[in-house]
């Protein structure tokens, strides 16, 4: 599902460069979920921005469900993340004037399926991460887990290829993570494929692979036991 | 593009940032609004200068008298040169080529009183052919004749406005008013182009006057139709030889600026079409200044519009939005807005203007308008320059890496 091959990339700031990703290599296949882990300022973000498309990598290799992803232009992009790829941000980018079904039905707006559809759609992935009750509240009425779950339902209702979640539970505690790792890992039973940035270790072992960074190189890559979010939520 | 459910969400875009739609609407609707209203002025102020000037004939001499400033042939200096009716004679003998008519025009400003309404009009003495001179029109009755002026009638001829004040709506005709302490009777009520000002004239013959003022013959000023075939170089020579001819007979240097004036209309018709023209020219360059200004209002906004969205934009093409329907979601946006609140701010000003009429006649400024093709021509146009402005910056944050904009905070 994803490639990469000796991904660089630096930031230029003046005269200085920093040299964040040194030459990343794996290969996600689909269906898996990735924990990637790392100390803070370690490239994770900005890979994960890169397999986004939301950012560009300055040398190497990176192809997403058989398609080389090169030199796209913005419109390509957006179409690519439109059609293959869900995000879910550590501080949720939920359109604040928006309801949580309007934020829902965004990017299904952007894939032009009409209205009506989409209204259905947004509120059965609502349905799915628990509050259809809320459909009709803005943002800022809503918990940062239940802010989360919108995120996640939004990411969803596209039904892209891979998921991208940087520390999704980054803002919220413990028992609203393991809720939302709960979410998550059903929509892997699925068979979506889901990447997850993270720091904690608990989250990390929730799912099946862990890929360790460590400046700006890939120190580990390992298979876990997954544990079970459901567990731990009643 | 233009798809319905594309519009659904700008709307609700729009009617869930008031704040912003009403800052870019209000800019727009008040840019417009002083426009219309500016150029409606504009527009009263001609109004009120063609008032002033072109209403009356422009085949028109006007004679008045002063004093001389320079002694001639032993007069001494600092004499009061004055027209009697024998002035009128020998001119009408002298120029037979060239004039039309002539008539002597002696005005006062008096009491005029009907039953209980009483007001202060300028009763202006003068001959049957100053009709001629002013375009006076007749809207009833009749206007002074020869026979008035032989037998010394005590008849009137009284402005619309002068009816409506003192008789309102009834009819005048054949009533008998109070002008100055004697007793008129009213033949005729005329109206004028000229404005209010000369609807609220009385006209009675000049004969009758005099006689009032000790049977004197003198006359204040002098009022020359020539005719319109001599042609401006005519009328021109006709101004040169009739000056020498009153200088002669009244003993006034040729030098003296002062003896006698002679007000050629022609001539300063020509001269203030030219300034209504520089009137025009400002008026419009004060609009156009308007326009200016509120496309560099719409301008502003809309970067500072852009950049409150910076955010919003990025998770909008993190979501998929391609950088041209982010473009054409804020330009649609901002045109539509502006579309509306630019029209509105438009009907605003026309009412505006409607609504002045001659309330702001004290600042020259009549009946001000503004043409409709004119007024939605600069609505257009700011709408227009208005979504150019807006689409540098629309361009730019369709072009910002989704990464960056996500960024802004
Ligand atoms: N836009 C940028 N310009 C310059 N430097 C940047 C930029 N973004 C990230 N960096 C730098 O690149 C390095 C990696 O950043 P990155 O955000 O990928 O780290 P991270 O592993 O996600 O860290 P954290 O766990 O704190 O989120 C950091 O040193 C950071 O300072
Ligand atoms: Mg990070």
């Amino acid at each position: 599902m994803i490639e990469i091959k000796e991904l660089h990339k630096s930031y230029k700031m003046g005269a200085n460069s920093l040299h964040v990703l040194k030459g990343l290599n794996f290969s996600i296949k689909e269906g898996e979920l990735v924990a990637i882990m790392g100390s803070s300022g370690s490239g994770k973000s900005t890979l994960l921005n890169i397999l986004g498309m939301l950012d560009e990598a300055d040398t190497g290799d990176y192809t997403l469900d058989g398609v080389p992803i090169k030199n796209l232009n913005e419109t390509k992009a957006a179409k690519y993340r439109n059609k293959f790829l869900g995000f879910i941000f550590q501080s949720f980018n939920l359109i604040n004037y928006k309801s949580a079904m309007e934020n829902v039905a965004l990017p299904l707006y952007y894939q032009k399926v009409p209205r009506k559809q989409r209204e259905e759609k947004a509120l059965k992935y609502l349905t799915q991460v628990g509050l259809k009750e809320w459909a009709e509240h803005l943002p800022n009425e809503l918990s940062g887990g239940q802010k989360q779950r919108v995120a996640i339902a939004r990411a969803m209702a596209a039904e892209p290829k891979v998921l991208l979640a940087d520390e999704p539970t980054g803002a919220l505690d413990s028992k609203t993570s393991y809720e939302v790792m709960d979410l998550i890992q059903n929509i892997n039973d699925q068979g979506n494929t889901i990447l997850v940035v993270t720091h904690e270790e608990d989250i990390a072992q929730m799912c099946k692979r862990i890929v360790h960074l460590k400046d700006g190189v890939i120190v580990e890559d390992k298979k876990v036991e997954q544990v079970r979010a459901a567990q731990y939520v009643q | 593009m233009f798809s319905r459910d594309n519009w659904k969400e700008i709307f609700e875009t729009i009617q869930k940032n008031k704040l912003r739609t009403f800052l870019s609407g209000f800019t727009v609707a008040l840019g417009i609004l002083i426009f219309v209203v500016l150029f409606g002025f504009g527009n009263g102020l001609i109004n009120t200068f063609d008032d002033f000037f072109s209403d009356d004939a422009t085949n028109v001499f006007m004679v008045f008298t002063g004093r001389t400033t320079m002694p001639y042939k032993g007069y001494k200096a600092n004499r009061t040169i004055e027209f009697d009716n024998s002035d009128i004679q020998d001119i009408e003998k002298n120029f037979p080529l060239f004039l039309e008519y002539i008539s002597p025009r002696i005005i006062r400003q008096d009491t005029v009183a009907y039953k209980n309404e009483s007001n202060s009009y300028s009763t202006w003495a003068v001959g049957p052919s100053h009709q001629f001179s002013q375009m006076t029109i007749m809207m009833k009755g009749r206007y002074l004749n020869v026979m008035d002026i032989e037998n010394k009638t005590k008849n009137a001829v009284i402005g619309r406005l002068v009816e409506q004040d003192l008789f309102g709506a009834k009819n005048s005709i054949g009533k008998y008013i109070d002008v100055g302490g004697s007793s008129y009777k009213v033949i005729g009520v005329f109206q004028d182009d000229g404005g209010d000002r000369e609807e609220r004239n009385i006209f009675i013959p000049y004969t009758t006057q005099q006689l009032i003022e000790k049977n004197t013959d003198k006359v204040d000023a002098m009022v020359i139709g020539f005719k319109p075939s001599i042609g401006y170089a005519g009328a021109m020579a006709f101004e040169k030889s009739l000056d020498k001819f009153i200088r002669e007979k009244k003993y006034i240097n040729p030098q003296d600026q002062n003896g006698i004036f002679i007000r050629n209309v022609a001539d300063q018709l020509k001269q203030n079409q030219q300034f209504a023209r520089v009137l025009q020219i400002i008026v419009a360059f004060v609009a156009f200044g308007t326009i200016i200004a509120g496309i560099i209002g719409i301008s502003n906004i809309m970067v500072f519009v852009v950049k409150e969205r910076t955010k919003e934009l990025g998770i909008r093409k993190a979501l998929g939005a391609t950088p041209k329907t982010v473009i054409s979601t804020i330009l649609l946006e901002s045109v539509f807005i502006t579309t509306i609140s630019g029209f509105v701010g438009m009907l605003i000003g026309i009412a505006i203007l409607g609504s002045m009429g001659e309330k702001l006649e004290d600042f020259f400024i009549t009946n001000p308008y503004i043409d409709l093709p004119m007024a939605i021509f600069a609505t257009i146009v700011l709408i227009i320059f208005g979504a150019i402005a807006g689409y540098v910056p629309a361009r730019r944050a369709a072009n910002i890496k989704p990464i960056v904009a996500l960024r802004d905070e």
